[in-house]
């Protein structure tokens, strides 16, 4: 896989996920992210995986769950409408600690919306989308070649932390063709999902968490005669109405998470050792900023820029530095205003965080965010 | 031996063992759980145990003669 | 052969159900099919949907898997194709099944997937305290139909043979020696099967209707139900109120985890 090659964003993304070891792919079309499923239709088989088109939206999420409970790596990829589908599933899986992947290539909502137009508009919904309480983790790639590695890292987070992980592509990434060198398979870290350590005899309970706090459930067919449900329950997997019980397994489910928060964020800074204003974004707005950002800099104006990989969990730690340092913060997204209302909430107060929203179809242009950048920098100046 | 083997802790005492009894073995007693009243007459037939639903009721197979 | 209780967890007993509920004696059915065949215990899964029959998953000594409301079919497909060796049974009941759960109900029937779907049909949503399911008949009570059910009930079997389920066998709680028979028959067929178990539900069914407690709705079951063949000789007014048992149709066609294995070879030796 080390030959450059001419590859759209749905596409590595789908590499990615057979390069992480997905082996199995249920899904229904739906622009765009289709060219996912059309990928995996084609690949899988070569390599004696399995690709099946299901009924529905939630049809296609459920199973993926019954695939990844019988051993293994899944993978589906919907868009807006349809991921309001699978949320139901997506808790199912975060409370039964079902490793699963979900690409979700983002366009305008909300219902059908204005299809296929790009936009970011369900940041809050990977987040807050089912319901309940649970964590969620959610990578938001802003290359083609960086699909196919958010891709992978998802695939391997979700198996070791056993949860969903969201795949938050735009349309903008995910539709965009550029040249790729993807990385030799023996440059890629493969997690392979932990097995039981113990028999049923010695005792083994299949959600009695390890010191991570994620329990070990064995794979279907294994012997060992699981029971997994959508109800809370304890470590023998069977329901339980204690308020104590109740109390534990949600805590631990969010505790497994965020224990590891740092190292599963993942962000990128630019020129922020003199930052006096800094643009935080993500997705393929991120692309657009940077451009803005560089002739910012290439005309000596102090402005930095946070590209946030991982959307959830929230940077929240990134961004209160920023916010301890910068006069002002300024966030564009193609929605009405999401992920700032997070940036907010970590800068609180310490300095001026402003929106900068668009969804009308149009992607962001250069000079949009120059001209925000060049009105923030009078404003602070003053 | 006995014929028939009672767990009265699953039982519910729904009296479908004691309506399909051919030979009215069986009845419910004041806690509602049931017991054998008459196991002599007891032939064995199963039907009980077939449609208990608590699966309360076992009926030991007949010895062989 | 095991005996039935062998595949039980009997330290979850008693079970959930009410008094009278039939849903133990069909979970019995598939216990004594399953040691009718000497299935390995290690590789059969029971997969389970929502709502009162869906609990017995949690009481039969397997890999089971409780999913959500009307989702048993597609998690069971994604067992079934994941590891093809596995015997995977679906117990679900008729407000799962056919309601929330239709869609994927004719979709596993289409593409005739290896499942034993073990429909318990009680005509009512039990767990939530009697309302209209599609299976209720036409002008029967419920909490959500207090005057009568307007709409038709489907025939659950009918729907199966229309999309493509290549065995389909109908039974009831009454004719519990002949149910587990009828189901085993499901699992050794090698495609989609439906086993409709027809079941009591004294509590939210019978009550409101004025259908008497469990023995005398297991006493109507064992009237209304005639097997097949002598259903087929009534006269159009004799089967008014009547229903046929046993098995209702048999078909051959590709299973779909054995097509798509051919599908990977194919892919693997990279034709197309």
């Amino acid at each position: 896989m080390s030959q450059p090659k001419l590859m759209q964003g749905n596409e590595a993304c789908a590499l990615g996920a057979l390069a992480a070891g997905v082996r199995f792919f249920g899904g229904y079309p739906i622009t765009p992210s289709t060219e996912i499923a059309e990928q995996l239709a084609e690949q899988l088989p070569k390599v004696g995986g399995t690709f099946i088109q299901m009924e529905d939206e939630i049809a296609s999420m459920a199973v993926i769950l019954g695939a990844s409970l019988a051993g293994k790596k899944v993978l589906t990829a919907t868009s807006g409408p349809g991921f309001s589908l699978k949320q139901e599933l997506i808790g199912y899986a975060a409370i039964a600690e079902i490793p699963c992947v979900i690409a979700n290539v983002q366009r305008v909502g909300p219902s059908t919306g204005q299809p296929t137009s790009p936009a970011q508009g369900d940041v809050m919904q990977a987040r807050w989308g089912t319901h309940g309480d649970h964590p969620m983790i959610a990578l938001s790639p802003w290359t083609v070649r960086e699909s196919f590695d958010v891709a992978v890292k998802a695939v391997n987070y979700a198996e070791r932390f056993r949860t969903p992980v969201i795949i938050l592509l735009d349309e903008v990434v995910g539709h965009m063709r550029e040249k790729v060198v993807l990385p030799a398979d023996n440059e890629i870290e493969i997690y392979s999902r932990r097995q039981p350590t113990k028999s049923r005899e010695e005792g083994y309970q299949p959600f009695t968490p390890e010191a991570d706090l994620v329990p070990n459930p064995a794979d279907f067919g294994t012997g060992y005669r699981i029971h997994v449900t959508g109800l809370v329950h304890d470590d023998t997997g069977f329901p339980s109405g204690s308020p104590k019980i109740t109390e534990q397994c949600i805590k631990r489910l969010h505790e497994k998470i965020d224990c590891v928060k740092d190292e599963i964020t993942h962000y990128d800074e630019f020129f922020m050792e003199d930052a006096e204003i800094a643009v935080v974004t993500y997705g393929g707005t991120a692309r657009t900023a940077y451009a803005a950002v560089e002739e910012a800099r290439a005309q000596g104006k102090k402005v930095g820029m946070i590209r946030l990989m991982t959307i959830w969990p929230f940077a929240d730690k990134v961004i209160k530095q920023a916010a301890a340092k910068c006069k002002a913060l300024l966030v564009p997204e193609m929605n009405y205003g999401q992920l700032v209302m997070e940036i907010e909430r970590a800068a609180a107060g310490q300095t001026k965080v402003v929106s900068m929203p668009k969804y009308n179809t149009e992607i962001f242009t250069p000079n949009e965010i120059s001209g925000a950048i060049d009105q923030l920098l009078s404003e602070v100046a003053k | 031996m006995s014929k028939l083997i009672i767990r009265t802790n699953r039982c519910k005492g729904c009296n479908v063992c004691v309506t399909f009894c051919p030979k009215k073995v069986l009845a419910l007693d004041t806690l509602g759980k049931i017991y054998a009243v008459d196991e002599a007459s007891c032939i064995q037939c199963g039907q009980c145990e077939l449609r208990c639903p608590d699966f309360a009721i076992r009926v030991a197979p007949k010895e062989a003669k | 052969m095991k005996d039935y209780e062998e595949y039980f967890r009997t330290n979850r007993l008693p079970h959930i159900w009410c008094p009278g509920c039939g849903n133990g004696i069909v979970m019995k059915s598939i216990a004594k099919a399953i040691a009718k065949l000497d299935l390995d215990q290690d590789k059969t899964v029971i997969v389970s949907g929502i709502g009162c029959s869906s609990r017995a998953s949690g009481y039969m000594d397997f890999d089971t898997l409780h999913t959500a409301h009307g989702r048993a079919i597609p998690f069971a497909t994604g067992v079934k194709l994941a590891n093809p060796e596995l015997n995977v049974i679906v117990i679900t009941g008729d407000g799962d099944c056919t309601a929330i759960g239709g869609n994927h109900f004719i979709h596993g029937a289409r593409r005739n997937i290896d499942l034993t779907v073990v429909l318990f049909n009680n005509n009512i949503y039990g767990m939530t305290g009697g309302q209209a399911s599609p299976l209720t008949p036409t002008s029967k009570k419920a909490t959500t139909a207090p005057y009568g059910v307007v709409d038709r009930p489907f025939d659950p079997c009918q729907l199966a043979q229309a999309a493509g389920a290549t065995y389909i066998a109908r039974g009831t709680a009454f004719h519990a020696a002949q149910l587990p028979d009828l189901i085993a028959k499901g699992i050794q067929n090698k495609g989609f099967s439906l086993i409709e178990a027809i079941t009591p539900c004294p509590i939210s069914y019978g009550r409101r209707n004025k259908l008497g407690d469990s023995p005398a709705m297991l006493k109507l079951m064992s009237e209304s139900a005639v097997p097949l063949t002598a259903y087929g000789k009534l006269a159009p007014e004799q089967q008014e109120g009547k229903f046929p048992i046993g098995v209702l149709h048999e078909s051959h066609f590709g299973e779909y985890s054995k097509e798509y294995s051919h599908v990977i070879e194919r892919a693997e030796g990279g034709q197309k």
